[in-house]
């Protein structure tokens, strides 16, 4: 992943509670067994008419948010399935900053992992973010990681709490399995003194096929 | 000593020692895979050249996108079928034990842990998928992944994890006949709110759940997540004991009894604390039934749509208002004069034995009404399908009108050929009523097999305790 200490871009309002995953990536398009190319899938049913032309009533397709790489979104956002389709279509489509009063688990975690950042505020601040996004035309937000801070050019100025583990690894650009693999001893020492983690044994006949190597 | 939370003991117990990082790194005792999730996880390993470290902890099963007509994946065309190779490739090259299409023992990846004894108390255990909270009913620590998590599980058999808060869910009173843990479940979400379990692992208890079997308890914890939850988890006690036992992956003789022992120690000590507490009484539990587009938007049978004016909280108002015009819903319409045109009972929430026959209880000597388009039953399993063939259900299903399928995630998401068209409404057992779940302009109402099954036979929604029941069957 590429570090990423700030960042600086056009701002689009989706202004309701509880969107989930499925309605983010519907399923029809996750049977591609890819990472890349969610983008133009991203809320499917909402952005797009029966006809595959896009909705001129969904917020996305209006012209003055074309290009905006900053969501604005309500509580409980990216709640539902795993899939990390939805992650990657954020990615894609060119968000890097997702801002909510409140997310779901996995897709916290989904998104941090692709280095899209998801910064919580309170409901009063998103408020005033959501009028200044709906009322300023070609409004832009600047987020700041190393000194957690969220400010635009009228003198707003909102500081953000962000784990160190997550900053770190964003600043640095770094991935879960190398923070890892740099305690191999303590993990292998680990897995030697648990028996709770014994490979599991098939005590009665069972028909499972164990794959054999290629 | 202080007491402990089964979740605590768990977690301390599979914290990495000695690892100085700005969090914990949780090992994982057991990781399953399917092949929605998993293609792009072990691309990512191929291409930075990473190995599997515990192919032997490791299980794949395929069910997402199965057809649920047939059993030879290799018939399946366009995409589905590359995902299946992609699992059947990967399993092979990495040493993966696979049940794929074909084996006895396929079946939704988290039906099929527990039922082969592969989930056991005080495990770790992830997959990608949100449902995974399921195998939690063994008092195991079970949580939904993302794919780029099961390529780190894959390459490490970790996960950077921080500690979840704990609630308790406790269900007293006694539970009146005709409720199913579905509809204690939809009751518990309807409480604890939509988002409400979010940074929350729980444990459900109190003499209700203490009664209910594993297959119940499974369905509580598969629907965890429902309300925004990480997992959700049972202690361990007799019944789940019983459960394993003579199961294939279980211990047998003297080491069973072993093992029971150490898994008796994972349960919540007497007094341990919990972060939150959530009581409900079962006595007052009606048959539920969804009338919106989240799980948390549900009433009982004997009353109305709600009226979107009749909440406090604006957003909430918008939402419900968009949720009834999504659904074609009008405010005040009673939940019984709601018709539907499909009905679906299967899902790793509701497809087990024990959920086929709460419905063939129903439908026996009955006929699925005219107006029904379809009626799906989908076992959850090889092996429920198997057992309720042995025990007559698939003919009870079939002379009422049903259509009796192969074990797969079917028409809960309708990644396959099993979709809700646009526009029909469908009775479902499944775990979610989102917007398209079961296919684009869809409209699912959650309710328990036996509520489905009634729907079925009524064409509308209709309390299942007011229509005499076979009890022989």
């Amino acid at each position: 992943m590429r570090p990423l200490k700030d960042h600086t871009g056009l701002v689009v309002p989706l202004d309701r509670i509880d969107v989930d995953t499925d309605q983010m990536v519907p399923k029809q398009f996750i049977l591609r067994g890819t990472r890349e190319g969610y983008g133009r899938d991203l809320f499917h049913d909402w952005r797009y008419l029966a006809n595959g032309e896009p909705n001129p009533d969904f917020v996305f397709n209006f012209p003055r948010y074309q290009g905006a790489s900053i969501l604005l979104a309500r509580a409980n956002f990216g709640c539902g399935s795993s899939r990390e389709h939805a992650a990657w279509a954020v990615r894609d489509y060119g968000f890097r900053i997702i801002i909510a009063p409140s997310f779901a688990d996995i897709f916290y975690t989904n998104a941090f992992n692709n280095g899209v950042v998801l910064v919580t505020l309170p409901s009063e601040q998103m408020d005033e973010l959501f009028k200044r996004t709906e009322e300023i035309e070609g409004y832009k937000l600047s987020v700041d990681l190393e000194t957690m801070t969220i400010t635009d050019d009228r003198q707003l100025r909102f500081p953000f709490k962000l784990d160190s583990f997550r900053r770190n690894r964003l600043l640095k650009g770094l991935d879960d399995i190398g923070s890892i693999l740099e305690f191999s001893d303590a993990l292998a020492k680990f897995e030697q003194r648990c028996n709770v983690i014994a490979a599991p044994q098939m005590t009665s006949p069972v028909d499972v096929r164990i794959a054999k190597p290629c | 000593m202080t007491q402990q939370t089964m979740y605590e003991k768990i977690w301390n117990a599979h914290v990495i020692p000695d690892v100085f990082a700005p969090v914990p790194f949780l090992y994982i005792d057991r990781h399953f895979i399917h092949e929605a999730t998993s293609p792009q996880a072990f691309a990512g390993l191929k291409a930075a050249g990473r190995k599997v470290r515990r192919p032997d902890l490791t299980f794949a099963v395929m069910d997402h996108s199965v057809p649920t007509t047939g059993r030879n994946w290799r018939l399946v065309t366009g995409n589905r079928a590359k995902l299946f190779e992609a699992l059947d490739r990967n399993c092979r090259e990495t040493g993966v034990r696979l049940f794929d299409l074909e084996s006895q023992n396929q079946g939704i990846v988290h039906i099929i842990g527990p039922e082969l004894g592969i989930t056991q108390p005080g495990q770790t255990l992830v997959c990608g998928d949100s449902h995974t909270s399921t195998h939690g009913a063994l008092g195991a620590l079970a949580f939904g992944i993302g794919t780029s998590e099961v390529e780190t599980v894959l390459a490490t058999q970790c996960l950077p994890q921080f500690q979840s808060k704990t609630m308790q869910v406790r269900i007293d009173g006694k539970r009146p006949v005709g409720i199913s843990a579905k509809d204690l479940m939809l009751a518990v979400i309807e409480k604890v709110g939509f988002a409400g379990g979010t940074g929350y692992v729980i444990e459900y208890a109190g003499e209700v759940v203490r009664a209910l079997s594993v297959e119940e308890r499974m369905t509580l914890c598969s629907m965890s997540i429902e309300c925004g939850a990480r997992a959700g988890m049972v202690s361990p006690d007799d019944t789940t004991f019983y459960y394993l036992k003579g199961r294939p992956y279980a211990p047998v003789g003297a080491d069973f009894d072993a093992a029971m022992k150490g898994w008796n120690a994972w349960a919540t000590d007497e007094g341990a604390r919990f972060d939150a507490l959530v009581t409900l009484d079962a006595s007052n539990v009606k048959p539920k039934v969804t009338w919106g587009t989240n799980p948390g938007m549900v009433a009982d049978i004997d009353q109305s749509v709600p009226e979107p004016s009749t909440y406090a909280n604006s957003e909430e108002r918008e939402s419900v208002k968009s949720a009834l015009e999504y659904m074609d819903l009008k405010p005040g319409t009673r939940i019984v004069d709601i018709a539907v045109d499909r009905v679906f009972v299967g899902s790793c929430s509701n497809g087990q034995l024990e959920d086929l026959r709460e419905a063939a209880r129903v439908l026996a000597g009955r006929k699925v009404a005219k107006s029904i388009k379809q009626a799906l039953a989908v076992p959850a399993s090889t092996q429920a399908k198997k057992q309720a063939e042995a025990e007559g259900l698939d003919k009870i299903f079939v002379e009422a009108g049903f259509e009796w399928r192969e074990s797969g995630c079917s028409m809960c998401f309708g990644m396959n050929e099993d979709v809700l068209p646009s526009g029909e409404r469908c009775a479902s057992t499944s775990n979610r009523n989102f917007e398209g779940r079961q296919g684009k302009g869809g409209r699912t109402h959650l309710v328990s097999p036996s509520m489905a099954a009634a729907a079925a036979v009524a064409g509308h929604f209709i309390d299942v305790r007011a229509m005499p029941v076979n009890r022989s069957n």
